[in-house]
């Protein structure tokens, strides 16, 4: 098997007297989609929110390229080329695509914004996509539908060459065609070398895209599978922890 | 297919047929960007999204021609040079005013303080510089001034930005503290008469005429020499350009409006023998902070991250965007600009006394609503403020010249301010946004 791009390795996290995460290993691997499932309360968000930086594990250690780093905040997470597209999508409705794609690193010359050259790779990296869906980089967010808005917060993950992307529950809220749309668009980012992280509580979602499948339950790992090994009735066995899994291989 | 995701809208036919393009149908080459096709494409464009609720400031615009037309008729004095220059200086300080706030009501946050925030620092100021008093050099004490402005900003940005604190409520308090200082500073009762000339002639004195062609000349040079910047980086990127022809046309606008006003102020005003003209050394003033924000909101990273974090602050947070900072800032400059609104307006009156700027501030906020900027953060733009601002100023100088009860000017402004708010707010309903937001 390939060498896995993140690894972590007994990872525990608490709030106050709260134990989230108690041990947690996990292994990401590149051009490869692994599903992160769990019930409510499992510690899906902490963990994802830990690799981005944002809330920092309290133990355990976290390899990128096999190099042991520290996730102190999103800036760490983001050289690393870590990206995490958040089920709010954390777009701002009154900027355009493009300025919503670079927020935060846009080009500049001369200290001044240089929107020809963030126009352009906005809309290269849309089409890499293979995006037919949007008609202007130029649109205000305020005016895409939900698709094209998890289309445009993909999209703005892999823009500066992301290694690792985490997406939560991209399919929460989206109709039939639009869910067909985005998972398609989930498969070319793992299609691009990307090694994708991806959270749902559809299982037939991830069953769809999935290349690998690991169960959190109450703060434990309690089963990392092969997607073609199992089926959607033994993981929502794990996932209620009314099955435990011998062979958790992490 | 439906588009039952998460839109706060329902979508428009259009985007129905954009979302529902199945795997079929080829990856175009290059995806639009609104900047393709002629001069009647950009057009239908535009009127598209006015039709979408981005009204901007034409509503202002608009109102503003309403109001001309209206004064005109109605007074034989409200279009003649002399009353156009006074209507200029006049809107100054409320031009600045509501510049200033554009900057903190873009974060969705307001500053109350602002108008106290210049009478501190004129007080200052006058206290300092006046020869019966302590005789510091004017230009030392202007200084001084505008640090304390930047210093009450930093205050503000502590307590809002640091600390956590609604900006409303930390501004009512320095808005109510700062009456008390002012009088502390000033004195009860006290005034004191502005008697640097270089102060009074912000105001009061005039460029030469041929320097008023030259302002145009300037602005004109500024607008190509960027436009043709944008386009060279546009066109090395190899993205589309908006067709040359709308350059010409908005600098042919720049060349009229300018134009017909340097005409107007450049004829004699005087009322005696002694001739008055030219172009009030406020407006070019006024026009250069003008820029100078413009150019700073829109082609700087921190006006790109105060829109962002207007629009949505947790999403600033997550992109790295160190929030704290740019909201800081803008109380920084939000009130430094208010104390060179307080210059102006001290230069126009020729004194400040104990309530200098007490009344101001609600006319500045007022100024921004009327020009389109939103009080929930993320819309508007500096001339938005600037124009709602002269609109505002426009009622104020047309009710005074048609000799009506003062009561009258107050009930007006805020009609006007309401139905401002009003026509925002439909528009917006119209293009299927909510009431709200």
């Amino acid at each position: 098997m390939a060498q896995p791009i993140v690894e972590l390795t007994d990872i525990t996290k608490s709030f106050g007297p709260v134990s989230v995460l108690k041990g947690v290993s996990l292994k990401v691997y590149p051009g490869k989609i692994t599903a992160l499932v769990g019930d409510n309360g499992a510690g899906k968000s902490t963990l994802i929110k830990g690799l981005a930086g944002v809330q920092p594990y309290d133990s355990g250690t976290v390899r990128f390229d096999n190099n042991i780093v520290g996730l102190h905040n999103p800036r760490e997470a983001t050289a690393l080329g870590i990206e995490v597209v958040y089920q709010d999508l954390a777009l701002c409705d009154n900027l355009d695509i493009v300025r919503n794609m670079f927020l935060g690193r846009e080009e500049t010359e001369w200290g001044t914004l240089d929107e020809g050259q963030m126009e352009r790779e906005a809309s290269e990296t849309l089409r890499s996509l293979s995006v037919r869906t949007v008609k202007s980089v130029r649109q205000k967010v305020s005016s895409l539908s939900g698709g094209q808005r998890q289309t445009v917060a993909i999209a703005r993950s892999v823009l500066k060459d992301a290694r690792v992307v985490i997406l939560d529950e991209p399919t929460a809220a989206l109709g039939v065609a639009q869910t067909e749309q985005v998972l398609a668009l989930v498969k070319r980012l793992a299609e691009k070398g990307v090694g994708v992280l991806m959270i749902s509580h559809n299982l037939v979602d991830v069953f769809a895209v999935a290349d690998y499948i690991s169960v959190l339950y109450l703060g434990q790992m309690v089963a990392s599978l092969e997607a073609t090994q199992t089926t959607s009735d033994d993981v929502v066995g794990y996932i209620t922890g009314s099955k435990t899994y011998t062979g958790v291989n992490v | 297919m439906s588009a039952t995701g998460a839109p706060k809208k329902k979508p428009t036919h259009e985007e129905l047929e954009a979302t529902s393009a199945g795997s079929g149908v080829p990856v175009p080459d290059q995806i639009g960007s609104g900047f393709e096709g002629g001069v009647i494409d950009q057009a239908k464009a535009w009127l598209s999204r006015v039709r979408g609720g981005e009204m901007g400031v034409l509503p202002a615009v608009a109102g503003l021609v309403v109001l001309f037309v209206m004064f005109t008729i109605a007074s034989p004095y409200f279009l003649t040079d002399r009353n156009f220059a006074n209507l200029l200086t006049q809107a100054a300080p409320y031009v600045m005013l509501a510049m200033a706030l554009v900057f903190v009501i873009l974060l969705g946050e307001i500053d109350l303080s602002a108008g106290v925030t210049s009478g501190v620092a004129m007080g200052l100021f006058v206290v300092l510089s006046n020869p019966g008093g302590i005789k510091m050099n004017w230009i030392l004490a202007l200084l001084i001034a505008l640090a304390a402005g930047a210093a009450i900003g930093t205050f503000i940005g502590f307590f809002v930005a640091r600390v956590g604190i609604p900006s409303f409520v930390v501004t009512l308090g320095l808005f109510l503290g700062f009456q008390g200082l002012e009088l502390l500073i000033i004195g009860t009762g006290g005034l004191y008469r502005i008697q640097e000339p270089a102060v009074i002639a912000i105001e009061s004195n005039n460029l030469e005429p041929w320097q008023g062609w030259v302002m145009i000349a300037v602005i004109l040079v500024i607008s190509f020499a960027t436009a043709m910047v944008d386009r060279r980086r546009r066109t090395r990127a190899g993205v589309p350009n908006r067709t040359i022809t709308l350059l010409w046309i908005r600098l042919v606008i720049i060349a009229v409006i300018g134009g017909v006003v340097v005409a107007l102020l450049n004829q004699d005003r005087g009322q005696s023998l002694l001739a008055i003209t030219g172009v009030p050394i406020v407006v070019p003033l006024t026009l250069f902070i003008l820029w100078l924000g413009t150019f700073v909101l829109d082609r700087t990273k921190f006006g790109a991250y105060l829109y962002a974090i207007g629009g949505n602050p947790e999403a600033a947070r997550r992109a790295g965007i160190k929030v704290v900072g740019i909201r800081w800032t803008a109380f920084i400059i939000c009130s430094s600009l208010a104390v060179v609104s307080g210059l102006f307006s001290a230069s126009k009156v020729g004194s400040v006394d104990a309530s200098f700027g007490t009344q101001t501030v609600l006319f500045g906020v007022a100024a921004a609503v009327v020009g389109g900027v939103s009080l929930f953060g993320g819309r508007g733009r500096l001339i938005h403020g600037a124009v709602g601002a002269v609109v505002i100023a426009t009622i104020t100088n047309g009710l005074g010249l048609l000799n009506l009860p003062g009561g009258v000017n107050l009930l007006v402004t805020g009609g006007v301010l309401i139905l401002a708010a009003t026509v925002d707010a439909v528009s917006r309903v119209r293009a299927g946004g909510s009431l709200t937001r």
